[in-house]
């Protein structure tokens, strides 16, 4: 009943803001739709707190460790960028960046994002899976080119022909699961859930699976921004609105990931192998080098944290890839941590160029004292994504760090050398926009705070302190991706 | 007895190439000219071309070779060859089991090597410029045709043309769709081995368009009445290898005398409906340009590589 | 109609869905391409509903029935009126000459035949052999997207790519469950609406549908 309640709220939200979205309330309706969603999130993750996974909607929906915690993410980061974007987009409206039927669209397409997400990572079904991630990519398409300048349409262009592509392989890897799985399940919907694949992993051919995971993995891998198939994501999250880098970069990102390790579960229990770990695992390392490399040669502040996301995504895969309990530990709760301090950069990295008209560092100087929650929030934000302690980051990356030393020693120093290249490349850059004086260009602006103090509160608190539930749906989430 | 059969065959074969070719050639142009509107100058007209020209007299350059005056006798004799090879009316042939498709493919090469030369030989300007291009488009299609042709012998098991026939006729007819790409990458290959629209025009003289009969240029009397007699075997022999490989059903059995007049009455059937497709063609396509030719054949050699693949892949 | 009957038509269909796929990479008129597509679609159409009837899987007539709409009508249609809109030149430029990219063309097809010969030996059904075509159409429709700088040639290897899909999940597996079929076919709907909103972004604002005239986005800026 929950999920129902879930999925159909930003479902109805998105078909009344279509109409109603360039009202001077329909901000509000955005809030007020992303906040019953994640209640209802929250809801949720109480029923599956005290009664386990559970099915509903005939099988079509289910809900296990793994996919509540990011399904309550996924609700409480868009809940939070309304917030944020009331402020932010009201100020695009009123410079005239974004027209009537700009943000009729942006606030229906908004809310129809956050179904697809919510549909892809609760669905049983892999099929719809596929679905929703395709409806994902396509609500969000649209948004990347809302400002119509030639560089925000040639992103877009981009990243619907590259996700396309993509997806489109990972259809046929979904074909060819199904292909294994009507042997064992018989024909129908029922080849196709979760549920049963994960009950017959063991006599799913194995020839077919390793060949079907090499297209999931190209097709999601292109979603999760893996190099070498990321070129779409530094484009299309520097010229979209900042709420959408937000959410692209803070949720997408992990459902495409969420997708993978489902299917590397699967994959790995038919093959009795660890193939396709290590395939993500190489991935991964590469994501982490190639991105910390190229974050140092940006110019441009939301592409140095879009080339960020792509490492910290690397560094997520690899850790899946590892296997083993603490490096799967490691990897969801940097999924968790990642997202919550890389949206709140964006917040404020927003915020930034709105003060100073431009999206390039070079121009953007003296946050802290022109605008101090957006400069203490930036440095603080980039003090936690750059892993130092207290910060949750630190953790999950700590973790991840001791698993490789273990298991796979030969890995540490790559992944040492891209942890340091990117802290180096940020913090310096960070630390030149946030300090010096005020220059005359800068514009004073009310600052959206509840959403990034929210989520600095969080992320610091999940680095000192793990609450107890959520430590257990974590070791139980560990226990299904064995 | 039986050792006769096959022989008679034979003759009889190489008689109705030798008559039935100029009619064939007669046929196309006579339904050209109905398509066109025009008045034909009959179905025999080819005859009295060919009839007229032995009459005339040799006229040769002062510089021609021998090279130049064998040729038209070489290229002559080879097409009788090849007429003698390929199975039109019977697979009862003694000569067929001496050469294969792929020596098919050979003699009808030396022929071209042979006019090639000849059109250099003289040094005139529209000689040598015929050769070029004659050889250019051999190179494209020659490879594509192998490729048809091994397909055709991969479905049937055999390069010989008489063992092709036989396996497929005896098989009954089966949708296949390396035999469909194969077929398609025929016709478009013979029509640019036979110089046909939209590869060349074989009835102008312009001279930036010609092909065949800028390397015919200087021949004259019997000479040329030799290569164009040649050159209307060509088509023939190519009608009929299509016919052989692609739609054998009709043609004779081994051992099988009383079968020859059906078979005769079939291959006249067929040949008719072949040429009215070649008139289809050649009245619905335009000549192309001569640099489009290496992409019209590339298509035919796609189409051959697609039958081959097809074959493995579908079958 | 006996089964054999029906399984050499089912591959006389996927040879002609890979020649349209051929034709799509070689052909240079914008509406010779248009047109391919819709054949391809139609064969696909045709396809689909003859392996419906054979395997006796009646979800697969509602999916020959998409298609038939979606891919034969609608989408050309579309596609046909936003050409004549934008008045789109009608040669189409490619990044390959043509030859390259038909031996390109060639290995992928190869290629393909390798990668599903395992895959087929497990498969009992009828219509197995054309899974290589359906993964080879899919490749095919890739290629066409790399070698083509048109913004309206790179849909139509876009949706090529989405019809070798189709073929590959009837092919393999006579069809996925219909709600995952009913879903994809939705996706491509709207995929449809976005790339028609697209053209006339990118019009408005480059006048021309090259895609070479969107390489602003460097890593180097």
């Amino acid at each position: 009943m929950m999920i129902l309640i879930l999925l159909a709220v930003s479902f109805v939200a998105a078909i009344i803001l279509a109409f109603v979205g360039d009202r001077r309330f329909a901000h509000e309706i955005n809030i007020i739709g992303s906040a019953v969603t994640f209640f209802a999130g929250l809801g949720l993750a109480v029923q599956v707190n005290m009664q386990g996974p559970m099915l509903a909607g005939g099988k079509f929906f289910f809900v296990d460790y793994f996919n509540v915690y990011l399904a309550v993410l996924t609700s409480l980061v868009s809940f939070t960028t309304a917030i944020f974007s009331r402020r932010y987009m009201r100020r695009e409206r009123e410079h005239g960046r974004v027209g009537h039927w700009g943000m009729r669209f942006y606030h229906a397409m908004f809310q129809l994002f956050i179904f697809a997400m919510l549909l892809a990572l609760l669905t049983n079904n892999v099929g719809v899976l596929w679905i929703a991630m395709e409806l994902a990519t396509l609500s969000t398409v649209l948004l990347v080119s809302l400002y119509r300048t030639p560089t925000a349409i040639e992103a877009a262009w981009k990243y619907f022909i590259l996700c396309g592509v993509g997806i489109a392989l990972a259809l046929f890897g979904t074909v060819l699961l199904y292909f294994a799985a009507e042997r064992v399940l018989g024909e129908g919907g029922e080849a196709l859930l979760w549920t049963n694949l994960n009950q017959v992993s063991g006599q799913l051919e194995p020839t077919v699976l390793r060949l079907a995971f090499v297209f999931l993995l190209v097709g999601y891998g292109t979603k999760v921004g893996l190099v070498p198939l990321h070129n779409w994501l530094p484009d299309a999250h520097s010229e979209g609105p900042t709420p959408i880098s937000a959410v692209l970069s803070g949720l997408l990102l992990n459902i495409a990931l969420y997708a993978l390790v489902r299917f590397k579960v699967l994959v790995d229990g038919a093959t009795g192998t660890h193939q396709a770990g290590y395939m993500m695992m190489g991935f991964g390392l590469l994501s982490i080098l190639v991105a910390s490399f190229s974050l140092l040669r940006q110019k441009d502040i939301k592409r140095i944290f879009a080339y960020s996301s792509i490492e910290h995504m690397g560094i997520a895969t690899f850790a899946f890839g590892l296997g083993g309990p603490i490096a799967t530990f490691g990897a969801l709760m940097h999924m968790l941590v990642h997202s919550l301090t890389k949206s709140s950069i964006f917040f404020t990295v927003g915020h930034a160029s709105q003060i100073h008209g431009t999206q390039e560092m070079d121009k953007i100087r003296g946050l802290i004292k022109g605008n101090p929650l957006v400069g203490w929030g930036l440095i603080l934000g980039v003090m936690a994504i750059v892993g130092m302690p207290p910060f949750g980051v630190f953790v999950s990356e700590f973790l991840i760090l001791t698993a490789t030393i273990k298991d796979a020693p030969i890995f540490t120093p790559f992944l040492l050398i891209g942890l340091g290249v990117a802290f180096a490349g940020i913090l310096r850059r960070a630390q030149q926009m946030v300090s010096g004086s005020v220059p005359p260009s800068h514009k004073s602006l009310k600052a959206a705070n509840i959403p990034v103090i929210l989520h600095m509160v969080l992320v610091l608190i999940l680095g000192i302190y793990m609450p107890d539930f959520l430590n257990q749906w974590f070791h139980k989430a560990v226990e299904l991706l064995k | 007895m039986n050792q006769i059969y096959p022989v008679i065959i034979e003759i009889l074969q190489i008689a109705i190439l030798l008559i039935a070719a100029p009619v064939f050639i007669g046929w196309i142009r006579m339904l050209k000219c109905w398509s066109q509107g025009r008045t034909s100058a009959g179905i025999l007209q080819p005859y009295r071309d060919i009839a007229k020209l032995f009459t005339k007299d040799v006229v040769l350059a002062e510089n021609a070779s021998w090279i130049f005056r064998f040729t038209p006798y070489l290229v002559f004799g080879v097409t009788v060859l090849v007429g003698a090879i390929v199975p039109i009316l019977s697979v009862d042939l003694p000569l067929s089991a001496t050469a294969d498709v792929i020596v098919l493919i050979g003699l009808f090469a030396i022929a071209r090597f042979f006019t090639a030369l000849a059109g250099m030989d003289i040094g005139t300007a529209f000689g040598g410029m015929g050769s070029s291009r004659e050889m250019m488009i051999a190179s494209l299609a020659e490879p594509a045709m192998l490729m048809a042709i091994f397909t055709v012998s991969l479905v049937s098991r055999s390069t010989s043309l008489s063992q092709i026939v036989h396996v497929i006729t005896s098989k009954g007819f089966i949708l296949r769709p390396s035999i469909a790409f194969a077929v398609l990458a025929f016709i478009l290959i013979a029509i640019a081995e036979t110089g046909r629209i939209p590869v060349d025009n074989p009835a102008t003289h312009l001279e930036l368009t010609m092909i065949h009969e800028a390397m015919i240029l200087e021949y004259s009397g019997r000479h040329l009445a030799l290569m164009e007699w040649a050159g209307m075997m060509k088509v023939f022999l190519f009608a009929g290898l299509g016919i052989a490989v692609f739609f054998p059903w009709g043609i004779a059995p081994k051992d099988n005398l009383i079968y020859l007049p059906a078979a005769i009455l079939f291959l006249a059937i067929k040949l008719c409906l072949a040429g009215t497709g070649l008139v289809l063609i050649e009245t619905g396509l335009a000549k192309m340009r001569i640099f489009r030719i290496p992409e019209f054949l590339g298509s035919a050699f796609l189409f051959a590589t697609l039958g081959m693949l097809s074959y493995f892949i579908l079958e | 109609m006996s089964i054999t009957l029906a399984a050499q038509i089912n591959s006389i269909l996927a040879a002609l869905i890979l020649l349209t796929a051929f034709g799509l990479l070689v052909q240079r008129r914008i509406y010779g391409l248009l047109h391919l597509f819709a054949w391809q679609g139609l064969f696909l159409s045709i396809s689909t509903g003859i392996v419906g009837y054979v395997a006796g899987v009646n979800h697969l007539y509602i999916s020959s029935v998409l298609t038939l709409g979606l891919k034969v009508i609608v989408l050309p249609y579309i596609l046909h009126i936003l050409i004549i809109r934008m008045q789109i030149r009608k040669e189409v430029d490619t990044v390959v000459n043509i030859p390259t990219t038909m031996l390109i063309g060639i290995a992928l097809v190869i290629f393909s035949y390798h990668l599903t010969a395992p895959i087929i030996e497990l498969s009992t059904l009828v219509t197995k052999s054309t899974l290589a075509v359906a993964l080879a159409t899919v490749m095919l429709g890739l290629l066409m997207m790399i070698t083509r700088r048109n913004a309206v040639t790179q849909i139509i290897g876009f949706l090529s790519m989405e019809n070798g899909l189709f073929f590959a999940a009837t092919s393999a597996t006579y069809g996925m469950p219909l709600v995952v079929e009913l879903g994809v076919a939705l996706d491509i709907l709207i995929a449809a609406f976005i790339f028609g909103i697209f053209f006339f972004q990118i019009r408005t604002t480059f006048d021309s549908l090259d895609v070479n005239s969107m390489a602003k986005l460097k890593e180097e800026e």
